[in-house]
């Protein structure tokens, strides 16, 4: 569990604080979709959640950050690191460039944290098959496409076997099947009782990975329930993020004075319906 | 205004690695607005950096305006071609939004009141004008991203070429993007661009280039590469038919892949 009491953050050097006193729970075994226009707070929130505002970024730090309800201001960095896993919205600043093959990289954190070899020989196996990149492994990190190296991010994640982890856009350079397989491994961590907090302007992504979504407006939290009556709220549209495309069909259906039924049905089953 | 043409292109990256592009033929005529979509991997971004000279072809050729690339130097092909990055951090390098924006037209020779308006117009198409003076890392990832966006577009360069224009972006973030392709269009520009979705590529595309393996395998309109048929294709390069293509096929409607043909069909079906 990861709490977050009247957080408010101010970047070193800036002259506003980039959130404003935010209070959020992370359950355990929860997955939490957080929304909201571009500089809305999103990316703050995550460095603060993992711990690395203020301790790695400097900056300005008001309220408290609690795992599993003990405060965690004393802790240093390497520290929480062993509590709370954060992905980098770009995976070029992920990757730990000294890795000269794909697998290297996967297996990269879980050794970095002591684990016995046979363990991170173990996890960095079943990550790499729970995203379908094994034809990938003997590949160059270097020379991997973008979406490649995101996907290899991810998997270096899922071998830690984080308690919390934050995702800082995780799927945003997946094609739409990477993007799936990224959203089932998320389900299966979260199922196995880790807490994972995720950024995403990808608002179908969430609709299917989310229990709950929160979003935040100008650094302050605006709203916050239950995933399928958030996404489904009109006022998201004002807070600049997109409808999910069945609300968004719904909506245009209604408008051009065509019965819901006509498409209700068609849109009940959602297999092969696009993540993108 | 240039056409674009690729001879059996080629590209290996490593001797013996991997064939990133694998034999494609394809031919973008002047104003055509082109869509590209695959798995990750699947050669997308090798094939485009062919077009401004960035990358040289392992085989075959690249023809623009029928002279070969390889001929030219880059310089003259920056006048033709504009590329965006996928990763804006690779571009941007400059002290402020504006200094970032000029440096493509003032290589290009342009200088005064031309160069002033050319940077004006760019930052306004993106909606970056109030923020001339700020420094780029001043901006999140996203402004980042359409300033990079906006540095090409001050070059004027008659092809554009946009490496995932959309991802990370806001709704707004994603109009803007949109609003730019549609005025380049309108403007008799060439629009070539690379993304993963799907929503973008049906509404705003009138080609769609779908690509596995380093090699072309659909190529048409979004009415074409999204219907019934295509889906096993689509498939086999981890990709999925946008939702409204989705509902029209299982209602009998043919292929919709936009919200606006599913509605319109629904809407004259009665």
């Amino acid at each position: 569990m990861l709490t977050l009491e009247a957080v408010s953050y101010r970047y070193a050097g800036a002259t506003r604080a980039s959130l404003r006193d935010v209070s959020m729970t992370l359950g355990d075994g929860e997955v939490l979709g957080v929304v909201g226009r571009s500089e809305a707070g999103k990316s703050t929130l995550c460095l603060v959640a993992s711990g690395l505002a203020p301790r790695t970024l400097g900056g300005t730090l008001s309220g408290r950050l609690l795992i599993d309800g003990a405060d965690t201001a004393a802790r240093a960095m390497h520290e929480m690191a062993s509590d709370v896993a954060i992905g980098f919205q770009n995976p070029g600043t992920q990757l730990s460039g000294v890795a000269t093959t794909a697998y290297e990289e996967v297996a990269f954190g879980p050794m970095n944290l002591g684990i016995a070899r046979d363990e991170v020989l173990r996890r960095t196996e079943a990550s790499i098959d729970a995203l379908a990149m094994r034809v990938l492994s003997d590949r160059d990190p270097d020379l991997l496409s973008g979406g490649q190296q995101q996907l290899v991010a991810i998997a270096g994640l899922l071998a830690l076997a984080p308690r919390h982890l934050i995702l800082d856009e995780p799927t945003a350079q997946l094609d739409p099947a990477g993007t799936r397989l990224v959203s089932d491994a998320i389900r299966r961590l979260a199922a196995g009782g880790a807490s994972i907090l995720i950024v995403e302007q990808k608002v179908d992504l969430l609709a299917g990975v989310c229990d709950r979504v929160l979003a935040l407006d100008k650094g302050r939290l605006t709203l916050e329930g239950p995933a399928e009556s958030i996404l489904a709220d009109p006022a998201l549209h004002g807070l600049g993020v997109a409808e999910p495309s069945p609300v968004r069909l719904r909506r245009l259906a209604s408008e051009a004075g065509i019965p819901a039924q006509a498409i209700e049905l068609a849109l009940g089953r959602p297999e092969r319906v696009s993540d993108a | 205004m240039p056409d674009l043409v690729l001879e059996n292109l080629v590209h290996v990256y490593r001797e013996g690695a991997v064939r990133a592009v694998d034999g494609v033929d394809l031919h973008f005529a002047s104003g055509e607005r082109v869509a590209i979509i695959g798995q990750n991997g699947s050669g997308k971004t090798t094939l485009v950096r062919h077009l401004n000279g960035l990358l040289r072809p392992t085989g075959g050729r690249v023809l623009i305006d029928g002279v070969d690339a390889a001929k030219s130097r880059v310089a003259q092909l920056a006048r033709s071609v504009g590329l965006v990055f996928q990763d804006p951090d690779r571009q941007i390098f400059a002290g402020s939004v504006r200094a970032e924006v000029e440096y493509g037209p003032r290589n290009l020779g342009n200088r005064g009141e031309d160069l002033r308006s050319a940077v004006d117009a760019a930052l306004a198409a993106v909606g970056l004008e109030s923020e001339a003076k700020t420094n780029p890392y001043d901006l999140g990832a996203s402004r980042r991203k359409l300033l990079a966006l906006a540095s090409v577009l001050a070059m004027r360069t008659p092809v554009l070429i946009l490496d995932e224009p959309t991802t990370g972006q806001d709704e707004r973030g994603v109009q803007q993007v949109r609003s730019v392709i549609e005025d380049a269009h309108r403007q008799g520009r060439t629009v070539i661009a690379i993304s993963h979705d799907m929503r973008f590529v049906a509404e705003g595309f009138e080609r769609v280039v779908v690509m596995r393996g380093g090699r072309v395998i659909l190529d048409g309109p979004p009415e074409g590469v999204f219907r019934r048929d295509a889906w096993d294709q689509l498939a086999s390069t981890f990709l999925e038919p946008p939702l409204p293509a989705v509902i029209g096929d299982r209602l009998g409607l043919g292929s919709t892949p936009t919200d606006e043909m599913l509605i319109r069909s629904l809407a004259s079906r009665g």
